[in-house]
């Protein structure tokens, strides 16, 4: 599946920061872990994650630091600051609430059924 | 040949390929050859030969333009320097020439402005000189034809044009309405921040419209930083030609010195600005490697200066005394230390860690800072005695902005030493401080003489 740009590009930050709340972490693992957790659908560009790390960096969310690999070569990894970590809280909020949304338009828009079930179940707390 | 060793080789190819992108740092080609490499190695896992491999690895790694185009859009001013000087390849280069007779023609036309005042009666030079239209009107003749140049460059679009000739449109209303007296402090007041004012208005040109954006501003700031070094380099020169001149014509006795002073000093000055501006723009790197130089080498000096005038102030016990000029030095003396500090903080890497250059800064804006209270102490006590007169508000004005400026760029430079802010906060700091000058500049000139009464 062809997931459209733009949501690509609204995702990457938090995802980035989520990835690295797990602990500190290099490109080539990070592009790693994202194809995992999308179970391969989300696919990046890999050279764009690199501006994206510089960027997180200038802000202040993540910090970088240089070390040799188990590979033996030299690289660069990232960890999460505090900033950071309070940016990605923010995000996480934000996501949640998207996400909270859109969770109850599919159900509406996919199953007229659900229009009936759907306000009894979220009374009762069933869904969040 | 080994397969292995075809595989090194093309990974040289792709990183010379990379490194050929003055947006990407070698630090960041290492950076992308580990993941190179990563990808390779994992291919090879999954069963690809190196060959295979090394085509998908690059592949995924995408389209190096469209990377290249991402850090540079994350870092500007890399590409600061090849913004207009020679690139390194190719690149279409035809707007050089173009811009080599736009801003000759454009520095002519400021000569020219500067002589028409001269066809209405307005002389320049003694006898009967009116010194005082053209000490208010130095900007206007000038200022302008900057603003063009940029525009031009830019490509300014229509509305730009006219959100641009606002003001100079003020400022030549400005400069000429007010009733002054003769010998008027606010007039010679509003001489010397009209230009400030004006100067900053060409910010609008020189970033094409878009001066809201911090990085626009960052590099306005580089490029007058560059502009002056530039200028004081003509003006050293000029003033080599000047003294030749005169020698030389008064070896056949003739007085070259009315043709000097009242053409040749004037017009080479004020075309000179616009040459500058071009020079800046079109050999970046020449200089680029200079102003860093001369902060380095100027920071420690002024630093140690500071401290010894402190060490001597405590050791005699003397206070500083207050008489006309003691405020004005010390504003200088913060605009010195504020320009040190631009200069440092747009030539820096903003990525890298603190180090013990940034120490000194910071010992050079605090030291900086506790001269100027015990100064603004001193005159706080004159000002209560004495009353406000025009200059010394402009003066106390201009230091107290200054001084807010500085203390919070001591204080950001603290944290960012102490690791708690990144160093992008200091440059935001002061490019956002940018507009605050120029209020200041605008107000002075449009207001003090009201106020003041003309006098």
């Amino acid at each position: 599946m062809n997931i459209d740009k733009d949501l690509v590009a609204a995702s990457a930050t938090p995802l980035v920061l989520a990835i690295l709340s797990e602990g500190e972490s290099y490109g080539y693992a990070i592009i790693k872990r994202v194809a995992d957790l999308s179970g391969g659908e989300l696919q990046w560009t890999d050279g764009m994650l690199y501006p994206l790390l510089h960027r997180l960096e200038r802000n202040g969310l993540v910090e970088a630091f240089w070390s040799r690999s188990e590979s033996g070569r030299d690289r660069k990894y990232y960890r999460l600051t505090r900033s950071g970590a309070k940016h990605l809280d923010r995000h996480r909020r934000q996501w949640q609430v998207v996400d909270r949304a859109m969770r109850g338009i599919w159900r509406m828009a996919i199953d007229p059924a659900a229009r009936l079930i759907w306000p009894t179940l979220t009374w009762r707390g069933a869904i969040p | 040949m080994t397969n292995k060793a075809t595989l090194e080789e093309r990974i040289g190819q792709w990183r010379q390929y990379l490194r050929r992108r003055q947006a990407i740092h070698s630090a960041d080609v290492e950076e992308l050859e580990d993941h190179l490499r990563s990808q390779i190695e994992a291919l090879r896992g999954a069963g690809l030969d190196e060959d295979e491999a090394f085509l998908v690895a690059v592949k995924r790694l995408g389209d190096l333009d469209s990377v290249a185009r991402e850090f540079a859009n994350e870092y500007s001013e890399r590409l600061w320097k090849q913004l207009v000087g020679y690139p390194e390849s190719g690149a279409p280069s035809l707007t050089r020439p173009r811009d080599a007779a736009v801003a000759v023609g454009l520095a002519i036309a400021a000569a020219v402005a500067f002589k028409i005042p001269e066809l209405f009666g307005l002389r320049f030079l003694k006898p009967s000189a009116d010194t005082e239209f053209y000490l208010r009107n130095l900007g206007l003749f000038v200022l302008p034809f900057l603003a063009v140049f940029f525009a031009l460059k830019r490509g300014l679009h229509r509305a730009g044009w006219v959100r641009l000739a606002v003001p100079f449109a003020a400022a030549a209303l400005l400069a000429n309405i007010f009733p002054f007296k003769s010998e008027s402090h606010t007039e010679v007041l509003v001489a010397i921040h009209l230009p400030i004012a004006l100067w900053l208005a060409v910010c609008y040109a020189y970033a094409g419209g878009r001066w809201r954006l911090h990085e626009k501003r960052m590099n306005y700031v580089r490029f007058s930083g560059e502009w002056f070094i530039y200028y004081t380099l003509i003006a050293l020169g000029g003033g080599a030609l000047t003294g030749l001149t005169t020698f030389i014509f008064e070896a056949i006795g003739l007085d070259a010195e009315r043709a000097l002073v009242g053409w040749i000093l004037p017009c080479g000055a004020l075309g000179a600005v616009v040459i500058a501006a071009w020079l800046v723009e079109h050999k970046q790197s020449v200089i680029e490697n200079m102003a860093p130089v001369l902060t380095w080498l100027f920071t420690p000096l002024f630093t140690a200066l500071l401290l010894v005038f402190v060490a001597a102030m405590i050791w005699t016990g003397n206070a500083i005394k207050v008489d006309r000029e003691v405020l004005i030095g010390f504003d200088l003396l913060l605009v010195v230390v504020l320009g040190l500090l631009l200069y440092a903080v747009s030539a820096r890497d903003s990525q890298a860690p603190p180090g013990r250059f940034d120490v000194l800064q910071l010992l050079l804006v605090t030291s900086a800072l506790i001269v100027d209270v015990l100064a603004l102490w001193a005159m706080a006590v004159r000002i209560s005695e004495f009353g406000f007169t025009p200059n010394r508000t402009a003066a106390l004005g201009l230091n107290l902005l200054l001084l807010a400026n500085l203390t919070w760029s001591a204080v950001l430079y603290a944290r960012f030493l102490a690791g708690r802010v990144p160093f992008a906060r200091l440059e935001r700091w002061q490019t956002a401080y940018l507009p605050a000058f120029a209020a200041w500049a605008w107000f002075v000139t449009a207001f003090f003489p009201v106020i003041f009464n003309y006098q």
